[in-house]
């Protein structure tokens, strides 16, 4: 039987020709956000129970609004989540974000994305279902662009 | 085999293609559900999905005892980003940037 929790989880997942460390840093470092989340710097201290803020660059609005879950660094982020940029998905309640960082070979990283609780989230969960390619394959390219920078 | 030429390969068959759009229609599926839409045997469904898998198109999950099969749309996202915005300078220009900036803070 398939329930109403598992229509309501999406998967999204990539190979990254980097380490977990350079994937960890991709997702928490704001200077690394701001070129591949829709422009958006993250700000959190990435400890359990602090605040997951996306704000647009300037700071001028939040676009993302949660909390930290669990931090396991380069193994694995979990926060909730709540889009603020629309007002229809900014009523609903908050839905949440797994980022799974697994090494998949040398110098390889399998990252995956997993959004669920996205249940009372209808609004939330067809807003995001394109962004997430989105941002996984701007992440992947900026990782392996910037190689270099790492050495 | 390259990753984009698993992509293609897998998405160049019609089966293949029906079974993404299932998952499309409804995410998270065993192979039994994806199996009794199918004009197809069990064993059919399964070597393609495994073509998908190998593709990345699909991934799976466990759930309790299920394993539950999810549409990955990155490979395809990829595919775009590379061949639709391959003569675009947006991307290149922003990793030059950031390329200056981190390069300042180090």
């Amino acid at each position: 039987m398939t329930t109403m929790t598992e229509q309501t989880t999406q998967v999204y997942s990539v190979f990254i020709r980097a380490t977990p460390e350079q994937v960890w840093d991709g997702i928490t470092k704001p200077e690394f956000t701001a070129r591949y989340f829709y422009g958006s710097v993250i700000d959190s201290t990435w400890q359990k129970g602090a605040a997951y803020a996306g704000w647009a660059a300037d700071r001028s609005q939040q676009y993302v609004d949660g909390e930290v879950l669990e931090a396991d660094p380069p193994h694995k982020l979990v926060t909730t989540w709540r889009a603020l940029y629309d007002p229809e998905t900014a009523a609903e309640p908050f839905s949440r974000v797994t980022w799974e960082i697994e090494p998949a070979g040398e110098h390889v990283t399998k990252l995956t994305v997993v959004h669920d609780e996205l249940e009372a989230a209808p609004k939330t969960a067809a807003n995001v279902a394109g962004g997430w390619s989105y941002v996984l394959s701007g992440l992947k390219t900026l990782l392996e662009t910037g190689e270099p920078l790492e050495n | 085999m390259t990753d984009d030429d698993q992509v293609f390969k897998a998405l160049a068959d019609p089966t293949r293609r029906h079974l993404l759009d299932r998952l499309f229609e409804r995410d998270g599926r065993t192979l039994t559900e994806l199996e009794s839409e199918l004009e197809m045997t069990r064993f059919g469904v399964m070597k393609h999905l495994r073509v998908l898998e190998q593709a990345h198109l699909v991934v799976t999950r466990r759930s309790g005892r299920e394993k539950l099969h999810f549409l990955n749309p990155v490979p395809i996202r990829l595919i775009h980003d590379r061949w639709i915005d391959k003569y675009t300078e947006r991307r290149v220009s922003a990793l030059a940037d950031l390329k200056t900036s981190l390069e300042e803070t180090a």
